[in-house]
């Protein structure tokens, strides 16, 4: 199959790779460039396991086509803090137990990246309005909400 | 925080169990850098794709893989024979009476069963042209008749498995006292027929496998995303006639499980036999409507049930017959006897029930493979129960928390053996009804239900209460009669000559955080600190023999396992410790990793005594070194097992708009025992209870009448999400300690088996004032409106009021 040449940043570092038309950005980020914390959770879009953000907003990777993504700017889990230096985000994530199997968790910490830049998250329902798209089976997203409560009022302080 | 420091060794040291102890997986998972299996890249590795049946029950009459064998990329294409020239079938037996094993042949031979099916498998250099090519085969069926409503089933017009005779593959009764007279005498009798319909767990990691086969060592190892990496290389060995220590099962990062990775899959059959054939790593990744249609489904039963109650609400009798629907074939090693039995043994719950019987039939249909998903029986045993205890309350004009505590065992009545002969150790039933309707604010909560109702709206309020038997020893099977052992765990520890601890254990954690809690047990026991206690899991060369991780048991047998085994290790670390503190056993501690003389400055670390005991070979004597060992292993066998008792207490509201039901407000209180690690437990009811209310609310596999599925995707298939879970309050109560080394209670499942019967109570409370019944789960808006359309004409909210 004809291939078409791409050139993106993910996480800051440039890629020129040629593609496949039909290739996912999820299997684009997970097999070509063998950044595995993105998952995939169901491949039709409504897990939200997959959720990168592009060029700012959060997007399923596996309804987005690598090819999208030509001159765009990525951004995914690995982008986020390192182990030793979390991101606030992910040390509230730990702090508040919002994570067991951690298969939604990079889905879940960028769409939650994506609603802090952007919304107040000033009531629980709010939070888990933003949050009804991502799927965890393991938490009950009690601790999800928790955690993230906590990082907007922390961004709010930092603002302040 | 440096006072607590500097007073630390005149305080009495906090248990390390019991501490909200921070997860030692979280750093990992947080940052993406966890390792899933289809994350694991091995050199040169092929791609599966299954074509699946998209027939119900068919013979097969015609495969034809030409076309897909020309298609690019594609090394083979494989069917049964393949298969069956290097794999025995796979075959669930068990000595229950009146079971029929039912053979599984990892890829359809002469006939399918269910729509998903596996029949061919094609293997390509990647997924994508994998399936490209799976397109391209193409397959004749001859239909045969339909197998699909469970009711129908019984009567064996049609048969699934012609070798069984019947499509009752299993069936069990239970019986104590006398049921038909206590009925007679009985002054009220409360009964209906229950429906849950059909679910699946659908964890967030769909199921994956990957293959490899060493040829310099002869050596299989398989990755694969499963609870039970030791029972599949035990059965994986007799299918491919293999000794274990050239097959091993890894089970890495599993991204949840619920009970759906803890049987053994045609798919990994498959997987295994192709790379032994090509010599190339293989993987298959399923994708979710694969999981959707061919995961182990459950809690799809028909129970008629009636209870019966004298005027003062005590209960005389219970009287039930269940239908299981189990789906196509008897899984392994569960059997299709697991959950439909389950029902009928846990039916009589917590309640002093002297008059009892329960008979149960495990029916074959053509659907996927019923398996465990996590409560397995008792979140249908206590939904029907539960609506029976508020059914009579209603019936008798007395409170539902009121007739519970009347019937709940009392704690002076423990051990308790119950209708189906399952005996309860001392557990706080009283207790957590009490606990969850304090933290509820139950009487005020009714005061505002009231008020609610004058304004028109369907408020309502239920409660729950159940048992649950957890940490089973090898007394009890986990499934009726298998003949595999699923009562004991193993656990090593060792003091490297680094001095780092290292515990191997059999269990295999997905998201249950036993890297830590374990770690917690060991450090607590051996004396060292959590962070310097590495835990190896999932992993079959890791132990002997372990099955896995289910039915509430790691904490309890693996915990147990850990506590052994770190006993054994501290007496001999500190007995090595004495030759070089020169100081009696009995005077030396450890603590934190420091071994020290009591009440002198005189101590060594822990690396210290590792160097002095491996390498420094003067320091220790030469008949010391070769008589003890930093290394520990021991198993652990609870023998019976332990109650784990729980109430639950749930606020809805129903929009008499849409007929959408809101959770309101959630109340837990149960009594797991002694607690290792409270935000870990938290977590585990939050998660049960989502689960609950998924099944109650939410989620329902539905087939059409000629076994087609209708739900293969998330967008048909409804998980409930953030949006519909409310916050909830969780109370942990510790009332006795059971009998388990360590206290310890199973609580991974309780949160599933009380959510269904709580919700269903309330949003039958919410509607009492129009009778509806409410006896099929999941109450969808769709099946709401069409209650209470039937029940009364649509004329309003003034009805409905007290």
């Amino acid at each position: 199959m004809e291939r078409i040449g791409i050139t993106l940043t993910v996480n800051g570092a440039a890629y020129e790779r040629s593609v496949e038309p039909r290739r996912l950005l999820s299997d684009f980020l997970r097999d070509d460039l063998r950044l595995t914390g993105t998952h995939v959770g169901c491949e039709h879009g409504v897990c939200g396991a997959c959720t990168v953000l592009l060029d700012g907003d959060s997007v399923r990777s596996c309804l987005t086509f690598a090819v999208q993504c030509d001159g765009a700017s990525v951004r995914t889990v690995e982008g986020l803090g390192e182990i030793g230096a979390l991101d606030p985000l992910q040390e509230s994530f730990r702090k508040h137990h919002a994570l067991q199997c951690g298969f939604c968790t990079p889905g879940m910490l960028m769409t939650a990246m994506d609603l802090l830049a952007k919304y107040p998250l000033s009531t629980d329902d709010e939070i888990r309005e933003g949050l009804s798209g991502n799927l965890c089976r393991c938490t009950g997203y009690v601790n999800i909400v928790n955690a993230i409560r906590e990082a907007a009022g922390a961004r709010g302080t930092d603002k302040a | 925080m440096s006072s607590q420091a500097a007073g630390a060794a005149d305080v009495a040291r906090p248990g390390i169990v019991g501490a909200r102890v921070q997860r030692r997986e979280d750093p990992r998972l947080l940052t993406g850098r966890g390792a899933y299996v289809d994350d694991r890249k091995a050199d040169g590795t092929v791609h599966v794709a299954f074509c699946r049946s998209d027939r119900a029950h068919a013979r097969i009459a015609r495969i034809d893989t030409a076309e897909a064998r020309q298609a690019p990329g594609v090394l083979g294409v494989f069917t049964a024979g393949d298969i069956d020239a290097v794999a025995r079938p796979i075959r669930a037996t068990s000595n229950m009476p009146d079971y029929r094993a039912t053979e599984l042949e990892p890829l359809a031979r002469t006939k399918v069963r269910y729509v998903g099916e596996p029949v061919v498998a094609v293997v390509a250099e990647n997924r994508y042209l994998a399936e490209d090519a799976a397109g391209l085969v193409s397959v004749d069926y001859d239909p045969l008749p339909g197998v699909t409503d469970p009711e129908s089933a019984l009567e064996d017009r049609a048969l699934l498995h012609d070798e069984a005779g019947t499509n009752i593959i299993a069936a069990r009764e239970f019986a104590r006292g006398d049921v038909d007279g206590a009925m007679a005498d009985a002054a009220i009798i409360v009964e209906d027929r229950f429906r849950i319909r059909r679910k699946t767990p659908s964890a967030i990691e769909n199921r994956t496998c990957l293959a490899e086969f060493e040829a310099g060592r002869q050596a299989l190892t398989l990755h694969a995303s499963t609870q039970v990496p030791g029972l599949l290389r035990d059965a994986l060995a007799e299918i491919f006639d293999l000794p274990g220590r050239r097959l091993r099962v890894v089970a890495p990062d599993v991204g949840g499980g619920f009970g759906a990775k803890a049987s053994l899959y045609p798919e990994e059959v498959v997987v295994c036999a192709l790379t032994m054939r090509l010599g190339r790593p293989v993987k298959w990744t399923s994708d979710r409507m694969e999981d959707l249609t061919a995961t182990t489904q459950a809690f799809d039963e028909i129970v008629r049930a009636k209870l019966a109650l004298e005027p003062d609400g005590r209960i005389v009798a219970l009287d039930a017959d269940v239908i299981g629907d189990v789906g196509a074939y008897s899984i392994y090693p569960w059997t299709a006897s697991l959950e439909p039995v389950q029902v009928v043994s846990f039916l009589p719950g917590p309640y002093r029930v002297q008059n009892y019987r329960g008979r149960v039939r495990a029916v074959a249909t053509s659907k996927a493979p019923m398996g465990p998903y996590r409560g397995v029986g008792r979140p249908i045993s206590t939904f029907v129960m539960e609506r029976l205890v508020d059914m009579a309350a209603r019936r008798l004009a007395m409170d539902p928390a009121e007739l519970r505590a009347r019937n709940l065992v009392r704690d002076d009545e423990f051990p308790y053996k119950s209708g189906s002969g399952i005996v309860w150790d001392r557990s706080g039933f009283q207790e957590c009804l009490s606990s969850a309707l304090d933290r509820f604010g139950y009487a005020q909560r009714r005061t505002e239900q009231a008020a609610a109702r004058n304004e028109g709206r369907l408020v309502g309020i239920g409660i729950a209460s159940y048992a649950e038997l957890t940490g089973i020893g090898s007394r009890i099977s986990a499934a009726p009669g298998m003949p595999i052992n699923t009562g004991t765990e193993r656990a090593t520890i060792e003091i490297d000559s680094t001095g780092a601890v290292t515990a191997a254990f059999g269990i295999a954690s997905h998201g249950q955080g036993l890297e830590t809690t374990l770690a917690q047990i060991v450090a607590e026991e051996l004396g060292v600190r959590v962070e310097d206690v590495e835990i190896i899991h999932g992993d079959s060369a890791a132990v002997p023999h372990s099955t896995g991780t289910y039915a509430s048991r790691s904490t309890v047998l693996a915990g147990g396992a850990a506590t052994l085994s770190a006993r054994a290790l501290r007496k001999q670390a500190i007995e090595a410790a004495s030759y070089i503190l020169e100081a009696a056993d009995t005077d030396i501690e450890m603590r934190d990793g420091i071994i020290s003389v009591a009440g002198t400055d005189s101590s060594i670390t822990l690396r210290e005594l590792a160097r002095a005991f491996y390498s420094e070979m003067r320091r220790i004597p030469k008949e010391a070194r070769e008589s003890l060992e930093l290394s520990a292993s021991a198993t652990y066998d609870p023998f019976f097992g332990t109650t784990t008792g729980a109430t639950h207490v749930a606020e809805v509201e129903i929009d008499p708009q849409t007929f959408g039901v809101t959770v309101r407000n959630y109340v837990v209180a149960e009594d797991c025992g002694r607690i290792v690690n409270p935000m870990i437990v938290d977590g585990q009811v939050h998660g049960g209870v989502a689960q609950g209310i998924g099944a109650a609310l939410y989620e329902e596999v539905i087939h059409d009448e000629n076994g087609q599925i209708l739900t293969g995707s998330f967008v048909d298939y409804v998980v409930p999400s953030a949006a519909e879970i409310p916050d909830m309050a969780v109370i942990h109560l510790e009332t006795e300690s059971p009998s388990t080394l360590g206290g310890y209670r199973g609580m991974g499942e309780g949160g599933t088996i009380g959510a269904p019967a709580a919700i269903a109570n309330a949003v039958a409370d919410a509607l009492s004032a129009c009778n509806a019944q409410i006896n099929e789960l999941p109450i969808t808006p769709d099946r709401l409106f069409r209650l209470i359309r039937d029940v009364e004409p649509r004329e309003g909210e003034s009805k409905n009021e007290t």
